[in-house]
């Protein structure tokens, strides 16, 4: 037995302990497998990466490719007779005081039906929007003169037509297939030869609100609802967050009723978000009679969602403000008060505007609790204001997916588009707001 | 004859004449739960001296030091008993102003503290906030003589608006000394304020310690024996919270009455 053998690799009672052999094939094994973990690990990452930017370029891109004709609409130039007689309706009449109960008295549905068959032909209904009488006294209201002249008025068409003017609808196959008969097709191709058909901004949709006919349809009514909504949401939360966060953090004093009240707002911020609808109806629906489908009960449904998570985020921030800055400003006679608001809330403010932004933008795209208080109603008029019925764009994307009418398929990613541009702009003011705070410092 | 001793400076020999009494603490307990961390101290402040609290890690000498302007209250479980008085005034009386005391009793910290802010705005803050200065001219006047007694106005004056969190070291150490200085204190309360920096910052610090005393009852704790014997007239040795002895820096050095003292300064612990 050599004495190299009695030696032991770790200094156990005295015995040497043998030289590490930092070359020894077991060491470069190591280093090997130590390399190759680190491989794996970055090969994993890069995975992850490039799955989730797959995921998002494929979302972009389907809602994209689907929404963006959304955005765009054909109309149809009518020839409209407008026969001051017929009509009981002159220049003159319209500039004067009772203009609007002129234009009431006109039956311009019928103006509209007549118009159609004498430009397009007899059995051409289906070609025209329903809405298309509008547009026709919308252009007469506009330009009085009009009147005693055969005026050629473009006139919203039928979300067939708008749908065929983009290649959407499927032509070839049996007539039985297709989602349009061979009438409506000899009428287009006669319109589109005559130079009757033109494709523009839709300016419908991103002005107006809800309607049963897909081409008729607009976003703005939601997107103002959505808008009215949040301004509810994080004037409310917003404060009321901070305000706690503050208090928590700062003055409450550590014992088991701050306790309990930190796991309940931890908890808060769990709850499934249809329950916060389910209180929204019971409490302010219910007990205080507030109006249904209104943002500004939206608004209150979504703060309560939206408060935990400030909390949450304000106090995480202000925690992590160093504690010698507090003493510091102590130090040198501060009130606690004046502490708080000089020193620890600048200094946690850009942390509170990112827990906001994340409850934001979760209070933006929210549905479930918004249906419970009945803001997926049908609205078809632009909220004017927060006790006004409205709805809301994630809500608008659903109920649109939802219709059965083919026109509403790009409608509904046009909604999707409009709700994520709103969401990137809200987004992108919060991280302005942030980085014009961190420079000051 | 060891080092310590040799080092004592001539200023701190010739503190023999009586003087105004400043800040008196009488049987100071101080708990942290049920954990004793000060133990019966009674301590005398005078009015025209640098005081220096000596002794090894966690024998309570910060501690005391934090109580003398109730910083101690942040703490939560932190409670104290005795009386600590300034001018007279019992500091923790029912009716005495923590935020006013504050401003009296200013106070620099161990690892230099400034705000995230300009320089100017660094000095500038405790002033506005007691409204000690009228107009901007004032407020100018009160930064740069602030500056200029901690010795930084030359280096900064060119930067005011620049952060403060920018300077060096020793920069931000004489920053937080301007600050405290600004709000014109009667009391300032140096906690180790020379651990985090070098030995040149150090003595540059030491120096304007020199400079201010007579103006402001200077309390200073430090880790650095060296340091007490050269900035302090009066020392207090601290041990296990206790106040084992307090007397002229140069009998405290040279003629410690107590063993433990003798032993402490001769490095046999600590």
């Amino acid at each position: 037995m050599s004495s190299v053998a009695t030696k032991r690799p770790v200094d156990v009672a005295g015995t040497p302990r043998v030289a590490t052999d930092w070359k020894s094939a077991a060491m470069r094994a190591r280093i090997r497998s130590r390399y190759r973990s680190e491989g794996v690990f970055k090969f994993l990452g890069l995975a992850a990466l490039g799955l989730s930017m797959a995921f998002l370029v494929f979302l972009l891109f389907d809602i994209g490719s689907k929404g963006l004709s959304g955005f765009r609409t054909t109309q149809i130039e009518l020839t409209v007779t407008l026969d001051p007689v017929a009509l009981n309706l002159t220049a003159d009449k319209l500039r004067g005081p009772n203009a609007e109960a002129a234009v009431q008295a006109v039956d311009w549905q019928t103006l509209a039906t007549t118009s159609i068959s004498d430009t397009l032909g007899v059995d051409a209904d289906g070609a025209v929007s329903q809405g298309a009488w509008n547009a026709i006294r919308d252009a007469v209201v506009d330009d009085p003169s009009l009147i005693g002249t055969r005026a050629k008025i473009w006139v919203p068409a039928s979300s067939n037509f708008d749908l065929l003017a983009k290649g959407k609808l499927d032509r070839t196959g049996p007539a039985e297939d297709r989602a349009v008969d061979d009438t409506v097709l000899a009428h287009y191709d006669h319109a589109q030869a005559r130079g009757l058909l033109r494709t523009g901004l839709n300016t419908l949709f991103l002005t107006g609100a809800d309607s049963t006919t897909p081409e008729l349809a607009g976003v703005w009514g939601a997107a103002k609802g959505s808008f009215l909504t949040l301004l509810i949401t994080i004037g409310l939360s917003f404060p009321i967050g901070v305000l706690s966060a503050i208090y928590l953090e700062e003055y409450a004093p550590k014992n088991r009723l701050t306790d309990i009240i930190e796991v309940s707002i931890n908890n808060l911020a769990a709850v499934p978000s249809i329950i916060f609808g389910l209180l929204g109806l019971a409490v302010f629906l219910s007990m205080f009679g507030m109006p249904r489908s209104a943002p500004l009960v939206g608004g209150l449904t979504l703060a309560l969602m939206t408060f935990p998570v400030i909390v949450i985020a304000g106090r995480v921030a202000i925690k992590a403000v160093p504690p010698s800055i507090r003493d510091a400003a102590l130090g040198v006679g501060a009130s606690p008060v004046q502490v708080v608001f000089h020193h620890v809330l600048p200094l946690a403010l850009p942390g509170i505007l990112t827990g906001t932004i994340i409850g934001m933008a979760r209070a933006l795209g929210e549905t479930a609790p918004l249906l419970m208080i009945g803001m997926r109603a049908f609205i078809s008029d632009v909220p004017s204001g927060f006790e006004n019925p409205a709805t809301v764009l994630p809500v608008q994307v659903f109920l649109w997916s939802d219709d059965v009418a083919r026109g509403f398929v790009e409608k509904t990613s046009a909604a999707i588009i409009v709700l994520l541009v709103f969401l990137l702009a809200m987004n992108g003011l919060a991280i302005y707001l942030r980085n014009r705070f961190e420079r000051r410092w | 004859m060891n080092t310590v001793l040799s080092s004592v400076s001539g200023a701190a020999m010739q503190s023999a004449e009586p003087q105004q009494l400043k800040m008196q603490a009488k049987g100071v307990d101080v708990f942290y739960g049920s954990k004793q961390a000060i133990k019966d101290v009674s301590i005398d402040i005078g009015q025209e001296n640098v005081t220096a609290f000596i002794g090894p890690s966690g024998c309570g000498k910060s501690t005391f030091l934090r109580c003398l302007n109730r910083m101690n209250d942040t703490v939560e479980t932190a409670r104290i008993t005795g009386d600590i008085t300034l001018d007279g005034e019992d500091i923790y009386a029912p009716d005495m102003d923590v935020v006013q005391l504050r401003a009296r009793v200013g106070m620099v910290f161990q690892k230099p503290n400034p705000f995230p802010k300009s320089i100017y705005e660094n000095v500038a803050y405790g002033p506005r906030i007691h409204g000690l200065a009228r107009s901007k001219a004032d407020m100018d006047g009160i930064v740069e003589g602030s500056l200029r007694r901690a010795g930084l106005w030359e280096e900064v004056k060119d930067r005011l608006q620049d952060s403060g969190t920018a300077l060096s070291g020793g920069q931000q150490q004489r920053l937080c000394i301007a600050r405290a200085i600004a709000v014109d204190p009667e009391v300032i309360l140096m906690d180790e304020p020379c651990s985090a920096l070098d030995p040149i910052a150090t003595a540059k610090i030491e120096e304007l310690i020199d400079d201010l005393r007579g103006r402001y009852a200077i309390v200073i704790v430090t880790h650095n024996m060296q340091q007490a014997a050269r900035v302090s007239q009066k020392t207090a040795f601290f041990h296990l919270g206790t106040l084992v002895e307090y007397g002229d820096t140069s009998d405290i050095f040279t003629n410690p009455r107590e063993p433990r003292t003798k032993d402490y300064i001769t490095g046999r612990y600590g």
